[in-house]
């Protein structure tokens, strides 16, 4: 089981703060295939990659990120700080 | 010495100045700025600021205390809100405190770079007109690689 965490407009779209998902995805990325392929919903937040960021286990990382021992992804729009 | 705080409470700026100068030692120098909420469309009733607890107060810590270790820092102070705020209010500030000027004012446009694109908050705009999420600009981005 993994926590997904989704914040700003991708949470709007997916309509959720966060949820649990049982997954085997290896990768960030495969995650988010997976997801893609549940609803519309998902597919409307995940259309472009390029638009979104990723952080694993609360550390900015990338789409190709390995999920083995991960607890925590959360995927947002770039960050407005300061 | 790191101070790190992420809060939904209003702070006063000149307080948390006097507090801050109060603990150093062997400080010459120390730079503040702070980042209020601004209304460029004329139309904003509030600002809404939301972030990702946990990972908002290590990744500030961590650029805090990036900046401490590279300029040689006597301290750095970061407060930065969430929540709802009105036009004018206060979003966040950040003090710097060095031997000398160079490194205060190095630090604290440092931090601000960092923390505007690293740390993990969105801004919403609300307004007459409806809401809108502000967008990343690239030359925040940009701004990353002059460090």
């Amino acid at each position: 089981m993994i926590d997904v965490l989704y914040f700003a407009w991708v949470r709007e779209r997916i309509g959720l703060p966060k949820e649990q998902i049982e997954t085997q995805a290896a990768t960030v990325a495969d995650l988010v295939t997976e997801l893609i392929a549940r609803e519309d919903r998902y597919a409307a937040a995940f259309a472009d990659l390029t638009a979104l960021r990723v952080a694993v286990d609360q550390e900015l990382s990338d789409f190709t990120a390995p999920l083995a021992g991960v607890r925590e992804v959360a995927f947002f729009p770039p960050m407005t700080g300061g | 010495m790191v101070d790190v705080r992420v809060q939904e409470a209003a702070f006063q700026a000149g307080a948390e100045l006097e507090a801050f100068s109060a603990r150093l030692q062997n400080a010459g120098a120390v730079v503040t700025f702070s980042g209020l909420v601004r209304d460029d469309s004329g139309q904003m009733t509030e600002m809404l600021i939301e972030h990702y607890p946990g990972m908002t107060e290590a990744a500030l810590t961590k650029i805090a205390e990036e900046a401490e270790d590279r300029w040689s820092l006597a301290g750095v102070v970061v407060i930065h809100r969430h929540g709802a705020l009105r036009v004018g209010e206060q979003i966040m500030m950040v003090a710097t405190a060095a031997r000398h000027r160079g490194h205060a004012f190095e630090a604290a446009e440092f931090l601000m770079d960092y923390l505007k694109s690293r740390a993990p908050f969105w801004k919403k705009e609300r307004g007459a007109a409806g809401d809108a999420w502000v967008a990343a600009k690239d030359a925040d981005e940009a701004a990353l690689d002059r460090w």
